[in-house]
Order: structure tokens, then sequence, then C-alpha cells
């Protein structure tokens, strides 16, 4: 039916083969940039302050105290302030609370609010509002998944699991203005979970008139520095500026949009196209090298509060009762090779489990400062005392969720136990929900891919994750000692001796080792030129109304 | 004609059970669940939580709840996005997944049917060459390659056209996610309206009303046209279900809000209600569609009577 002559297809071919590497595009001439940026003297503001930021995901949920993932969080802490609030450079700074007052004991905290503060309708932001929006978020028909950031104030536990009424929680108001909250303990952190979402003040009249749909533009009332205008599901969010925050003087942005960007090539590409300001918080490490040929400027990286690490099943052989055998597979693999040529971003190599964070010293395998040679002749020492050779090698398997960048280093690191021990490991990939059902069985996991992003800036959310029967302690690592000195700290109102009691038990860890550390995280991001304001810490917090957009 | 349709609807209605219940039962058997995560819940709220969405429940007695819903037209809340219901996400995706594939498919109709029609015309002719070595690559070339090529072109390089999401909702936002849905589309159409066309055009009644002296350009859009759709018009079935697949992956590369992005996500969020309404949805919606086709086909060969 159809003559095919070779000569009419061969050039089509060819001309497709030359667009088929699509990243060599010049990059260059897409920004149109029209004139220096910041106009003549660098900071002249544009005269559209509009800034579209990539976020990965849409929000779960726009109300703080039920939703879950730093999509929502990120457009939450624009919508909402706390009573402490955080500078950009992440240090803690009065938020809907002009001052506070903290007792001897460290267990009474009396926070001045400010009269001038308002919610988006124009209503005063007082003290009662906080009484309600605490007690509502540890109220189990909340269906907070966070309650355990209040864990501190007094009752919460046992208000959350539903023991208690809401009204016994240690949280009142003296007067309009004057809020009293009240711990089981002293708690060093505690200023700082005021800054998380399950802290956020919500609007009582609008909840109680709007019940479920209380989060829809139009219907949400909120206390931050921007309100809701829109919010297009799988699209975008809009916010607009709140023209009642107290602060709104200071505030530059008029408008600020929260795309959802899951598609992580896609977000590049609309990044290059002018279309986002700024990526969300990683990019696809496969891009890097191009990134950072080409936008060598725009590329930015910063420390970020994670650990990546493997973690062994030690309820199972072949890791049960083996110390030795896993400090071998730590010792065998090279981290700054992972670090520096498989993913590239600029990741630290950790032989720790905690992230450098607020006065905390952390603590490293003993052979941390040990050349790569050392390590690996120390390893083989352990491999053979532990029983195996060459002859009779040690078989495992390699757990991962579905990801590129998980593959890779799982390669890499199957690859480094073959070369330095000769261990035949396999590597499996399971998609994500599969995997965290399979790896929380502790039946099917050898070794499992695994990383924690804390949650607030301390290092007790990285010591509480390996508490023995601890939910996401999925290596089933159970110690005495290291439960006891936690136990310890929590309850220790000196702050020194509390971090030397977690120190302690993050040595105790890295005896043990049910965890194989591979890095800390970094954020990767892609920022134009033209957006003012950047700075970056720890958390990776960040709030619009730091942030302009300079003249381009 | 109105009692075959209407015979046609009911003897869907099992055919949609089915669906309906394998789509719940598989669902559910997926391991992990709407809750999974990497924050570990209280026993407390994890029974609170499953509780309000009905999952403490055995299973025959959701069923039979899901089912008494969707009677009432109602998805249920989705387990994602906890300020919406199922039916709200299906009404907001839905007309932009309807944009992008009806004019997708519009496109791809125009287009395939002229290039098909003038192939075999100049059948052998370089112009014939031509339009089948484009529509060869355009079928072999899957749309995951293409779309992201056209972006880099048309957004990036050249800056024409935007790169992704809805914009404003300017039209100029849809004209690369149709092209690149339709581009496969075309080269089908083409290809058979081709094979058709010149089988037709060498029937006896062309050549009758050739003989008879009628205009060519009578007997190509009068006689030969209509009879040469038939194969086209029974692909047009195939073809929306290949639109409807086909608009999952491209609105991912686009960052289009429509159905088929909910799908995906949804069923990596293990979104059971959200899974099922758009399953549900897109099954009434091919059931319909194929029912339009078999009646269209009426219409256009009067040698099939439905009675």
């Amino acid at each position: 039916m159809t003559h095919w002559r070779l000569g009419t297809v061969l050039p089509i071919l060819t001309l497709l083969a030359a667009c088929g590497g699509g990243n060599e595009f010049d990059a260059g001439s897409a920004i149109t940039a029209s004139g220096p940026i910041g106009g003549d003297s660098g900071t002249e503001l544009a005269e559209v302050q509009v800034l579209h930021w990539g976020n990965a995901a849409d929000p779960q949920t726009l109300d703080p105290h039920r939703g879950e993932g730093v999509p929502g969080s990120n457009v939450q802490r624009d919508l909402f302030e706390g009573l402490v609030n955080e500078a950009p450079d992440g240090e803690l700074i009065p938020g809907a609370a002009a001052s506070w007052e903290i007792s001897a004991d460290g267990e009474t905290y009396t926070f001045k609010l400010r009269p001038d503060a308002r919610w988006s309708n124009g209503d005063d932001v007082v003290a009662e509002d906080f009484v309600y929006s605490l007690r509502r978020s540890l109220d189990p028909a909340t269906l907070s998944r966070y309650t355990f950031i209040l864990n501190p104030i007094l009752n919460a536990t046992d208000i959350a699991s539903g023991e208690r009424p809401i009204t016994d929680l240690g949280v009142r108001a003296l007067d309009e203005y004057t809020l009293e909250i009240r711990l089981e303990n002293a708690t060093p952190y505690f200023l700082g979970l005021l800054t998380h979402s399950a802290s956020y003040p919500v609007h009582r009249a609008s909840i109680e008139a709007h019940g479920e749909q209380h989060t829809r533009p139009g219907n949400l009332v909120s206390n931050g520095a921007f309100q809701l205008k829109d919010w297009v599901v799988q699209s975008h969010v809009q916010l607009v500026r709140n023209p009642y925050y107290w602060d709104n003087d200071k505030t530059i942005l008029d408008e600020v949009f929260f795309h959802n960007t899951e598609d992580k090539s896609a977000e590049i590409r609309r990044y290059r196209a002018d279309e986002l300001d700024i990526t969300y918080d990683s990019l696809a490490k496969r891009q890097l090298p191009w990134l950072r040929e080409n936008l060598p400027d725009e590329l930015v990286i910063a420390p970020y509060l994670g650990s990546y690490y493997y973690g062994f099943n030690v309820t199972q052989p072949p890791f049960k009762d083996e110390p030795e055998l896993r400090r071998a597979l730590a010792l065998a693999i090279d981290r700054d090779i992972i670090t520096q040529q498989v993913i590239t971003a600029g990741e630290i190599s950790s032989y720790g489990w905690v992230p450098p964070v607020n006065g905390y010293v952390g603590q490293q395998m003993r052979e941390a400062s040990w050349t790569q040679a050392e390590r690996e002749e120390e390893a083989r020492r352990l491999y053979a005392l532990a029983g195996y050779s060459d002859d009779n090698p040690l078989v495992t398997e390699i757990m991962y969720n579905t990801e590129e960048d998980h593959k890779r280093i799982a390669l890499a690191i199957s690859a480094m136990w073959k070369q330095v021990l000769g261990v035949a490991a396999s590597i499996l990939n399971q998609e994500w929900k599969v995997f965290l059902d399979t790896r929380n069985q502790m039946i099917d996991t050898q070794v499992y891919r695994a990383g924690w992003i804390g949650d607030y800036n301390d290092a007790f959310t990285f010591a509480e994750l390996f508490q023995s029967g601890g939910g996401l302690n999925n290596t089933g690592y159970a110690s005495e000692e290291y439960d006891e000195f936690l136990r310890l700290a929590a309850v220790e109102g000196d702050l020194l001796r509390r971090a030397e009691y977690l120190q302690r038990a993050e040595a105790v860890l890295l005896d043990d080792l049910p965890i194989l550390p591979i890095y800390f995280y970094v954020t990767s991001k892609l920022v134009k030129p033209w957006v003012g304001g950047l700075s970056s810490n720890i958390m990776d917090h960040n709030r619009s109304k730091d942030y302009y957009i300079l003249k381009h | 004609m109105l009692r075959y349709s209407v015979r046609r609807l009911l003897g869907a209605i099992p055919t949609l059970l089915i669906l309906v219940a394998l789509a719940f039962f598989m669902i559910r058997v997926a391991p992990g669940g709407p809750f999974d995560s990497e924050k570990v819940l209280l026993p407390e709220i994890e029974a609170n939580l499953r509780a309000a969405y009905h999952l403490d429940e055995p299973l025959y007695q959701q069923f039979g709840r899901y089912l008494g819903g969707l009677l009432q037209g109602d998805f249920g809340p989705s387990f994602q996005y906890r300020d919406y219901d199922v039916t709200e996400l299906i009404m907001a995706g839905f007309p932009v997944s309807l944009r992008l594939g009806g004019f997708a498919m519009i496109f791809a109709l125009l287009v395939g049917v002229t290039a098909g029609s003038i192939a075999a015309l100049r059948q052998n002719t370089r112009t014939d060459y031509t339009v089948m070595s484009v529509s060869m690559t355009g079928i072999s070339i899957p749309n995951f390659v293409m779309a992201p090529m056209l972006i880099l072109f048309f957004a990036v390089y050249l800056g024409w056209l935007p790169a992704g999401g809805l914009g404003d909702g300017s039209p100029r936002n849809l004209v690369l996610p149709v092209i690149a849905l339709a581009l496969p589309q075309i080269a089908y159409i083409s290809r058979l309206t081709r094979g058709s066309m010149i089988e037709i055009l060498r029937s006896n009644f062309i050549r009758t009303a050739r003989a008879q002296g009628l205009p060519e350009r009578t007997i190509l859009i009068r006689h030969a046209l209509k009879p040469a759709l038939l194969p086209v018009v029974s692909y047009l079935g195939p073809a929306t279900a290949a639109i409807i697949t086909g608009s999952v992956v491209i609105e991912q590369i686009f960052s289009l809000p429509g159905l088929g992005r909910f799908f995906v996500q949804g069923a990596l969020n293990r979104d059971y209600t959200l899974v099922m309404g758009v399953v549900v949805f897109y099954g009434v919606l091919i059931i319909l569609f194929n029912l339009l086709v078999d009646l269209a086909y009426a219409w256009l060969d009067p040698k099939v009577k439905y009675s």
C-alpha cells in the first residue's frame, strides 16, 4: 500500500535526532531581560511585584491543623503567622506575639500579643484566638497528624489521644492580649515549635460558619502577610497581600503564586521559559551538570536539615546481632564518590546521624577521620571476622523507593560492596506507598533506603527516630542505653547537659550501627537573577514577605 | 434507533457495575494505604481518620456505601485533597481535559482527513510520500518524547508559547498540548483515510460518476468522502480512548490541571475515592462515546440499520 523511499525518511530522522538531545538548546537566548537587573542602581524594584514559586505538589489542605507535607506548609507559612516567626536566616523573631517571658523553671511562657495584629477580614487577633486554635489543633476530631509538635504543652498528649477534654490544655488567655502557655517540662526548643503550622491560629468565626469549606477562596480568613485569592487544584494557589497585616508596610510583593510542579523536568522547562521565578527545593540530579554549565549563577545550593541513610533490618538475618558485619558495610562505601560523582548537588558525606543543628555537636563514626583505604582495610577485616569470604560471600538486597537518584546511589553502593568485600547485593525498587508498607513490616527488608528531614531545628527530631519500638524505627533497633539517654534528655532543663545526653545517645547509635549514614541533604534550586531578598536557612523555611522582584 | 439506544444504555449498566467493582477492590488490594506516610500517626488518630472515611467498616459494607453514593451522584470526599469532594475535583478537572481532548480530536480529524485525502489523490507522488513518512514518524514518536521537544523549541528556545500550566486560561496555553496530543492521531487518521480513499476511488460507483462526467470536486466531496470516512469513524472509539490515555501523559508534561493528572496522582496517593471517581466517570464517557460512534455509522452507511 505504501511505497517507502529512503530519501524522504532519512532527513526527517536526522532532524529528529538532532532535536533529541533537547537540552542542548541555548538557554541564554530565552532570557529576554531588557537592560540590567535592578535598573542602573541595581536595587530598583520592578513595577509588577508578583512571585512564582515552584511548589512540587498541591497542598493537601490549607487548614494548618490538618495539613501534612512541605508544599502545604510553604503556602500556610505565607497565609498564617504563629506567635513566633522566623527571620530569613532562620533566627526566631516575634510574630503575632510582640514579646514573651519565660519563667525561671522554663515551664511557663507568657506571650504579649501585638495590639495591631489583624485577621485578613479586619478582626483583631486576640489571645482567645490562640486558646481556641491550640485546642483545636490537638482535638482528636480535627484529625491532625502533627499533634506531636504540641506535645510539650501541659496535657497535650492526653488530649490528642482523647483521654482528657480539650479544655484541660495548659493554655489560657490572661487578658485580651496576654496568653499563657504551661509546659509539661522545660522544653528548650519550644519557641521553635511555635513556628510550625500545628500552632498557627485559625479564625474561629469563619470555621464555625463554613465548616469543612472554611479553606476555600472567599472563606479563608488568615492572619499572615498574604491572603488566599484562588486555588486551582493541580495547577496553582494564588495569594494576594493582606492589607490588614500588622507589618503590611514592609511587604513588597503584591501577589504570590505557588505552582504545582510535580514533574521535575517540566519544572525546569517552565523555569527556563520564565514562568517560574524559583524552583522547588530539589532539582533532578541528572540535570545538575547541564545546569551548572549553562545557568551557573542561577543555581542555588544550601545545607538542609536532612540525613540520607540506609537502614539495616536488625530483627532478621543476616544483620541480626551482627554489628561487625554492619560496620564492615558502612566502612566499605566511599561516601565522597557518592556525593561528588553520583549525585553532585553538594551533599555532605556523613559519618553520623544528626546533621548540623542548633546547640549540638554532631557525633561521628570513629573511623570518620581515617583515609578511605584504612576504612576499606578495616571493612575487610570485620567482614572476615563475621565469617564471610570470597567463597562464602554475603548475599543481600538493597530496597529503595522508585526514583532515579535513589537507584543511582543503590547501584553505586552495591558496586562498592562488591569491589571491596565481594558482597553480592541485588537492588530492588518499590513504589513509595508499597515501600513504606514493606519496610514497616521488617520481614522482607534487609537493607533499605531512607531519609529524614527534621521537623524542627533540634537534634531531638532525629534522635527520637531510633527509640525502641518507635513508629519509624524500621531497623527494629532496640537499645536500653540509647532509650535511657533520650529519656534523660527529654526532662533535662539545662541546655548543655541535654545536648550532652543526646550526643551520647548518638554515639551509642554509631557504635551499634543499625543504620549506615550516607550524606546530609542540601537544597538545590534555580532562582531568577531578579529575585531579591533571597536567603537560606537550614529548615528551608521561606516567607514571601521577605522577597521582592527587581527591575528586569 | 431510539429503542436501540435505550437498549445499549441498559446493557451498559452491568458493564459499569463490573468496572466499579473491579476498580473498588483492586485499589484496596494494592499495598499501602491513603494514610501511610513517613510521619507516624498516633493509633487513636489513625483510628479516627479511618472512621471518618468509613475504612473501619467491612469491605462489602464500604462497597455498598459507595454504590449508594454513586446512585446519588456522590463520589465521596477525596483522601488527598482534604478540602474537596471528588465530585468537585472531577468538575474542576473535566473541562480542562475536555477542551484539551476535544480540540485535539477536531484538529486530528481536520488535518488527518485532509492529509490522507491529498495523499490518496496524489498516490505514489512526492506529496504522498512526504505525507506518509511524516505520519509514520508521528506514529513512531511517543508523545512523551514529542511534547518536551515541542516545549523546548517553541517555549524555551523561541519563547512563542507557554511551557506549561493554564496561565490566565487563554487558548495560547493549549496550543502545544493539543498539537502534542493530536499528532499520533493525525498520523493514524491520515493513513486510514488514504487507504480507504484509494479503495473507494477505484470502486465502480466512482467510475460510474466519472463516466457521467461529474466534476472531480463533486465526485470527491459528495460521493467519495462519505464512504471513505467509515473506517475513520469506527476508529473514533479507540481514538477517544487513546486521547484520554494520552492526556494523562500530556497533562503531566504540560502541568495542566485535568482529570488525567488527578488519576495518576490519585493512584500514587492511594486516594481511593478520587481514582474510583475518575474511573467511573471515564467509563461512562467511553460507553456513551462508543454509542455515538455506532449511531454515526448508521447515518453514514445506508447498509447499517439498527432496530
